[in-house]
């Protein structure tokens, strides 16, 4: 095809347009291009507002929003990224196992740090919802917020909840705890290695596991933890939670 | 060949999880069961540490990349979301600050106080 003629034809727009739907590769393309600016911002500036997942998501939006390219289309290629997150979780095992004699000899704390994290984000958000104001359905929507998604959406779905809703602020939990976990951390004077990695993993699930994994290799192993262990609580606590509003 | 075959091996283990996520009737995800999985191995030593350990922490690193697609989804939800974005925002920050709280800080009085009776 005469890419000349077509443009003067239906104009460039019209044409990009094309070559995003054709294209497997554009739409992650410019997803990991934007990734890597943001590394490369993140460090030239030391912020942790210029977050690299931040800025990839925010620009991939603006960029697809903007060539009026629906989700449909960008994931289509896109898909094949989050393809690797079962592998990756299951490679969560790994410094799991490095770090199991620690974690052994603090089973104490991990156990404590988890359970108070998962009965805190419960009644938080039983008494904001209360608040609020907020109806029953969207209540139990917000209730597995802080876990994984795989396990979030479970959960919503069984207690009467708004899947797509709750898989957005599962995601957007993530995110904000992969932004400000590490400040937050020091904030709050949560010093321990240990303690830090039960804040970022029971926090932010796996969004938050991947920034803990960049804070050191026993954060990162006691977080992965946190995810499978806060996730399996979450549904037990929740439906207790669900009765109360 | 390194790289590869240790992929296949974590892929395997996560072909398991799902296998697990199918029959067995819990509300735990095929990577939950597949973490277990490979945690089981490495402990009885049925997968040598070696034998995951580079293309594990390869993945490890390149996991935030993989949540793209997740955030990306949320122009999708947007509609549904709207509505309730403020009330949703809220809570969601707040819940945040109050966990990393709550799990850092039960933690850490734990860990400090056995420290001192050493």
């Amino acid at each position: 095809m005469d890419i000349t003629a077509d443009y003067k034809e239906r104009g460039e727009e019209a044409v990009i347009a094309d070559m995003f739907e054709t294209s497997v590769f554009a739409g992650v393309s410019l997803s990991l291009i934007a990734y890597a600016a943001g590394m490369m911002l993140k460090k030239k500036f030391k912020t942790a507002l210029l977050n690299p997942l931040l800025i990839s998501i925010a620009v991939t939006i603006a960029v697809l929003t903007a060539a009026d390219i629906d989700y449909e289309t960008y994931s289509e290629g896109a898909k094949y990224l989050s393809w690797f997150l079962t592998p990756a979780t299951v490679a969560l095992a790994v410094p799991l196992y490095e770090k199991w004699q620690l974690l052994k000899d603090n089973a104490l704390a991990v156990a404590g740090g988890i359970t108070a994290g998962v009965v805190t984000s419960l009644a938080v958000t039983f008494a904001l919802s209360w608040i609020m104001g907020l109806t029953h359905a969207q209540y139990v929507t917000m209730l597995p917020k802080s876990i994984t998604t795989a396990i979030g959406m479970g959960v919503s779905e069984e207690l009467g909840g708004y899947v797509t809703i709750t898989v957005a602020v599962i995601v957007i939990t993530g995110v904000m705890g992969n932004m400000t976990g590490e400040a937050v951390c020091a904030v709050l004077r949560i010093r321990e290695p240990i303690s830090k990695g039960l804040a970022m993993g029971t926090s932010a699930h796996a969004i938050g596991t991947a920034k803990a994994m960049e804070m050191g290799e026993t954060e990162g192993a006691v977080a992965g933890l946190s995810i499978a262990v806060s996730g399996i609580i979450t549904v037990v606590f929740a439906s207790l939670f669900a009765g109360l509003l | 060949m390194k790289y590869l075959r240790q992929f296949l091996i974590i892929l395997a283990v996560s072909f398991a999880g799902e296998l697990l996520n199918l029959y067995l009737p819990l509300p735990v995800p095929a990577s939950i069961y597949g973490m277990v999985i490979m945690f089981t191995c490495l402990a009885t030593g049925f997968i040598p540490l070696e034998k995951v350990k580079d293309t594990a922490f390869f993945l490890i690193e390149i996991m935030p990349v993989m949540f793209i697609p997740a955030g990306v989804g949320l122009m999708a939800s947007w509609g549904e979301l709207k509505s309730f974005l403020a009330p949703a925002l809220c809570i969601t920050v707040i819940v945040l600050f109050c966990v990393i709280a709550a799990s850092g800080w039960t933690s850490q009085l734990i860990i400090r106080r056995g420290g001192k009776r050493q």
